[in-house]
């Protein structure tokens, strides 16, 4: 991309008079806004053509790195291939135009791709039901602990205000926790990155609202111990939530409700490969077990006994977390996905993340520190190089991998390692790609050691080199007001 | 005549009678790197030993204040909203706040200078 | 034969698991202990090829109904430009991750950077976040937000003329955040200052959530409210209908401190209910205690401008229970689709599309009033393009015979008045369809 001729922002492209769209108009008489109640300062909105806007955000796009563009090894974030079925599906005009308060003897269809959806979910989850309202996976952890939150409450226990955690959870599990009003603890995790058990049975009081978890945890690695962690807090009278994050390599193998979650959330944007679009929309649904859907969130989803579906809302719910029924075209692109594969794809999916994940683990110990070394699942995480003494960081190593033509891998998460690199490949890459990858890391681990400075700097053949980040967070400038003053 | 104490979290306290500031150590502005930002309390506040106080920012990492002292907060150091990196550039002078002691035995548990530098060397030894 | 989604040969397969010391695929589970195994495979239909796909997919959609749709209530049918969904779909765009790899995330980082720079030019705000899921999170969001911002207030104040779901979303988050959200009364369909005066004296107030335009379509006379509100300490939300600030007072005129709402009136799909975009914007001095993500501008190694994520430390994944949200996503693809929609139409074109849909209501709102069954309900009160009507009739009995009629007539109030939305999609034969069937029918 030529950066001089098109590198600028579209305000940069605005010429006074211009316009990319002509509005329809049923030429009604002019009606009058009161003038107190008027706009004073005309909006400074780009003034640009059609073609103008086309070049523009196409020669955007170009800067950017997507899983259709390569390989994106991104660790607890499942970038798997994005099927165009899906995209079809979700853009039917007869479900794009449903207005959410349209009537739902008009929206049977789009009532069926939810319970249909709800359905399938409850079933993979090992769940009795399943919202699917909640935006995203941090959205679904808030509501599931909102579900837990009134359990509690239902039968008059308001002291379980804590959550145990382990330390190596995503963070979204304490924010989530602190925004659903509930104070978080931190379980430590033993050596090989599971859950301390001992400690955390020393922890379980009548204080404790919910355990939350992983399995597999971050590191990759599965809890065998989970049956007998989700006992002693029932026991203890609190309940267990299962982040769904690493759900991918379970498809087929074993299903949260069946290791004794109660609580769970799914990432429809990682497990059912529904596009991250650079950051969202996602979707979070929360699961339960029997005995919990009357506090899952208004409005919900029902069959009818006529075989109608019905939207309805209930007092004992824990209120509503969203105005609608969710992000609908990312379920329909999500419900296209499980169609496609089927029962028999999707468990051979979370066999062949697993394969893909502990082949490039076993092709790059040598040159790797491995600080757990066990079978992992979908993911598994390095500790920085072997040989520390070229002075290479993980940082280094994830910004060389861009010059190779990959995608970092997940860097300094989990936070149980110092140089953590968190590599998770999914299934739907091929072994020439992965064979591609090998090559790429082992060729950074002999540049580590001859020639450092090459993997210090990189990358080098970007379209931008390292950012500045340390001015950007001084002196923040994020309109183009701003720093159009900011140049003066 | 001032003394200086340190906490096992990193902050240290300067005490000149009833009247000391605190900070974050040399060790502790290090480990962090170029500070960005600093979460401070208001004037009026009361901080309470062994609680946060605020938070030193740094572009990809940030670090609670722990009270090392409780008081109450008498003045912060506005220069740092303007420049927080004063704080890597000397952050013994460049104090945080500054407080009115209420409990001044709580310094009794504190480490003095030889002390806490020994306590950085076997924490930089793990 | 192998899925069609999966790469593998038998071959690879073989070959790879001979790396990994394994006989079979399974064998990697070893760990996983056989009673928490699934007994058999998942009670799920099997394997569909596209064409199937897309026959379930149609014969669902078959059993949707098209209405023309005069239903609002936040939710706008508008026009979106064929290159909106056209750029959109560019996989660069859609099958990338959130930024974290600014090297190879310009494309992401601009167009936020972009979309930032035009919600805050129409909320007349300084700085925006890069989104939030919707309009109801955004403005629970921005609820917590003067509660940490004001520290030691705990109340925060909603009027009873914001939308239901939004206060009803609010209400969920204050509950278990532990907030003392407070309604203030509605006087004559709009917020009344006088009650909202007396609760402030309190001063225990952080944030004051007011609409524009309010769930009754009415545009509210702010007057005198930021003055109250600032004198008592409190910060003044406003919650807005973000194609309506092309021709209303902003936020920041009005002397908001925070502005948050829906933007999917910005032509977005309506999609039953989504996926649409929360914005959140505010005043400089508020910066590092706005959620969600932010793009700044910055300068790399070789000195040219780029563009990366910012305050970075405010957020989950490193403040974890101190953060000053849970959120770790924003609407990525809605806030492109903001960015392409509005350098489409430029502020002009955003007049126009106010002013179509402000024009239509009037003329459907006489027309309808002339039918002598249907009146404003609250006819001293100006309005845009959505309007509340009191009705002779039971509203149920309309809007069932509407939807004989493949329309959507409106969003039912109570039994006696309906809330009605014209927009620039409908022509004005539809409008006088409507009012015809108002005329015509006895909806008994």
């Amino acid at each position: 991309m030529n950066k001089e001729y098109y590198g600028k922002l579209i305000f940069e492209l605005s010429r006074e008079g211009r316009s990319g769209a002509a509005i329809p108009d049923a030429g009604c008489p002019d009606a009058q806004i009161p003038a107190a109640l008027a706009r004073v300062h005309t909006p400074e909105l780009p003034q640009a053509d059609e073609p103008t806007v086309v070049r523009h955000y196409t020669n955007m796009s170009a800067n950017n790195f997507g899983v259709d563009t390569g390989f994106y090894p991104l660790g607890s974030c499942t970038m798997k291939y994005n099927p165009k079925i899906n995209e079809e599906m979700c853009s039917l005009p007869a479900m794009a135009s449903l207005h959410p308060h349209a009537p739902a003897e008009t929206t049977q269809g789009a009532l069926e791709a939810y319970w249909t959806l709800q359905r399938a979910l409850s079933e993979i989850g090992g769940m009795a039901e399943f919202t699917l309202n909640p935006f995203s996976g941090a959205h679904g952890e808030l509501t599931g602990l909102m579900v837990i939150r009134a359990y509690h409450d239902s039968w008059g226990d308001h002291a379980r205000t804590k959550v145990i955690v382990p330390d190596s959870a995503h963070g979204t599990n304490p924010a989530s926790a602190a925004v659903a009003g509930l104070k978080v603890v931190e379980v430590k995790s033993l050596p090989d990155g599971t859950v301390d058990a001992d400690a955390l049975e020393a922890m379980l009081d009548d204080s404790v609202a919910a355990v939350m978890m992983t399995n597999p945890n971050t590191a990759g690695i599965f809890e065998s111990n989970v049956a007998r962690i989700t006992d002693m807090v029932h026991r203890a009278g609190a309940l267990m939530y299962y982040d769904g994050a690493n759900l991918n390599p379970m498809l087929g193998i074993a299903r949260p409700g069946d290791m004794g979650f109660d609580v769970m959330h799914i990432n429809l944007h990682k497990t059912f490969s529904t596009p991250h679009g650079g950051g969202g929309p996602g979707s979070g649904p929360v699961g339960v077990r029997d005995g919990l859907e009357k506090f899952l969130p208004n409005p919900r989803v029902v069959k009818n006994s006529d075989g109608t579906f019905g939207i309805t809302a209930s007092g004992e719910a824990l209120g509503s977390i969203s105005a609608t029924l969710g992000n609908f075209a990312v379920q329909l692109r999500a419900l296209s996905y499980i169609l496609s594969l089927g029962k028999e794809g999707l468990a051979e999916a979370g066999l062949l993340a697993t394969l893909n994940a502990n082949y490039i683990k076993e092709s790059l110990r040598d040159l790797y520190k491995l600080p757990i070394d066990r079978v992992c699942k979908h993911e598994f995480v390095f500790d920085g190089l072997a040989d520390k003494n070229s002075g290479v960081t993980t940082l280094d190593i994830a910004k060389r991998l861009l010059d190779y033509g990959f995608h970092a891998p997940t860097i300094y998460f989990p936070l149980l390692f110092h140089e953590s690199l968190m590599i998770e490949p999914t299934e739907t890459e091929s072994k020439e790609t992965l064979d591609c990858f090998i090559k790429a890391m082992r060729d950074i681990a002999r540049e580590a050691a001859e020639n450092p400075e090459v993997v210090k700097t990189a990358p080098h053949t970007t379209p931008v080199s390292r950012p500045d980040d340390t001015a950007a967070a001084l002196n923040p400038t994020v309109t183009w007001k701003e720093l159009k003053n900011s140049a003066g | 005549m001032s003394k200086t104490y340190f906490s096992k979290t990193h902050e240290y306290v300067t005490v000149d009678g009833d009247s000391a500031v605190i900070g974050i150590s040399d060790f502790a502005q290090k480990a962090l790197g170029n500070v960005v930002y600093v979460d401070m309390p208001e004037e009026g506040d009361e901080i309470t030993a062994g609680e946060d106080f605020g938070a030193v920012e740094s572009v990809k990492a940030a670090s609670d204040l722990i009270a090392p002292v409780s008081g109450e907060v008498v003045e912060t150091n506005e220069a740092l909203v303007d420049n927080p990196r004063l704080v890597n550039d000397d952050c013994m002078a460049n104090w945080i706040i500054k407080i009115t002691l209420s409990d001044p035995s709580e310094l009794d548990s504190l480490m003095d200078e030889d002390a806490y530098k020994a306590f950085c060397e076997s924490e930089a030894a793990h | 034969m192998n899925h069609r989604y999966f790469p593998h040969t038998p071959a690879d397969i073989a070959e790879m698991l001979e790396r990994c010391g394994a006989a079979t695929p399974g064998d990697l589970y070893a760990d996983v202990p056989e009673q928490l195994r699934l007994a058999g495979e998942y009670d799920l239909p099997t394997s569909m090829t596209e064409k199937e796909v897309r026959d379930y997919f149609n014969r669902l959609a078959s059993a949707n109904r098209q209405l023309t749709c005069f239903a609002g209530g936040g939710f706008y049918h508008r026009y979106t430009p064929a290159a909106v969904p056209a750029l959109m779909s560019r996989s660069e765009f859609l099958t990338s991750y959130t930024p974290y790899q600014p090297e190879i995330s310009q494309g992401t980082l601009q167009y936020i950077f972009e979309y930032q720079s035009m919600m805050a030019e129409l909320t007349g705000l300084d700085v925006s976040n890069a989104s939030m899921y919707d309009g109801t999170t955004a403005t629970a969001e921005a609820m917590m937000m003067a509660v940490a911002a004001t520290r030691k207030r705990n109340t925060v104040l909603i009027s009873g003329s914001v939308a239901p779901a939004v206060r009803n979303v609010a209400a969920t988050y204050a509950r278990y955040h532990g907030i003392d959200l407070q309604e203030i009364e509605s006087d004559n369909g709009v917020t009344s200052l006088d009650d909202l005066k007396q609760k402030l004296s309190s001063g225990k107030v952080a944030g004051v959530i007011l609409p524009q335009p309010n769930y009754f379509g009415i545009i509210e006379d702010l007057t005198g409210f930021a003055d109250a509100i600032h004198q008592a300490g409190a910060l003044m939300i406003m919650n807005c209908i973000a194609s309506d600030l092309a021709v209303l007072r902003s936020p920041g005129e009005w002397g908001a401190d925070i502005a948050a709402g829906d933007a999917q009136s910005l032509g977005m799909p309506l999609s039953y209910g989504g996926p649409y975009l929360g914005f959140l914007c505010c005043t400089k001095a508020l910066i590092r205690k706005m959620p969600g993500r932010i793009v700044g501008a910055t300068k790399d190694a070789g000195g040219n401008r780029t563009f990366v994520l910012t305050l970075q430390a405010r957020e989950q994944h490193i403040r974890r229970d101190k953060a000053t949200s849970n959120i770790c996503s924003n609407q990525g693809l809605m806030a492109l689709h903001t960015a392409i929609y509005l350098s489409l139409l430029g502020t002009e074109g955003l007049k126009e599309v106010c002013t179509a849909g402000a024009n239509g209501a009037h003329y459907l709102a006489d027309k309808l009033t002339r039918t002598g069954k249907m009146r404003l309900k609250y006819p001293d009160r100006p309005f845009l393009n959505e309007f509340a009507m009191s009705c002779d009739f039971d509203v149920d009995c309309m809007l069932k015979v509407c939807t004989a009629h493949d329309i959507l007539g409106g969003i039912k109030l109570d039994n006696h008045s309906i809330l009605i939305a014209v927009t620039e999609m409908q022509t004005i034969e539809e409008l006088d369809r409507l009012a015809e069937i108002v005329a015509t029918s006895n909806f008994a």
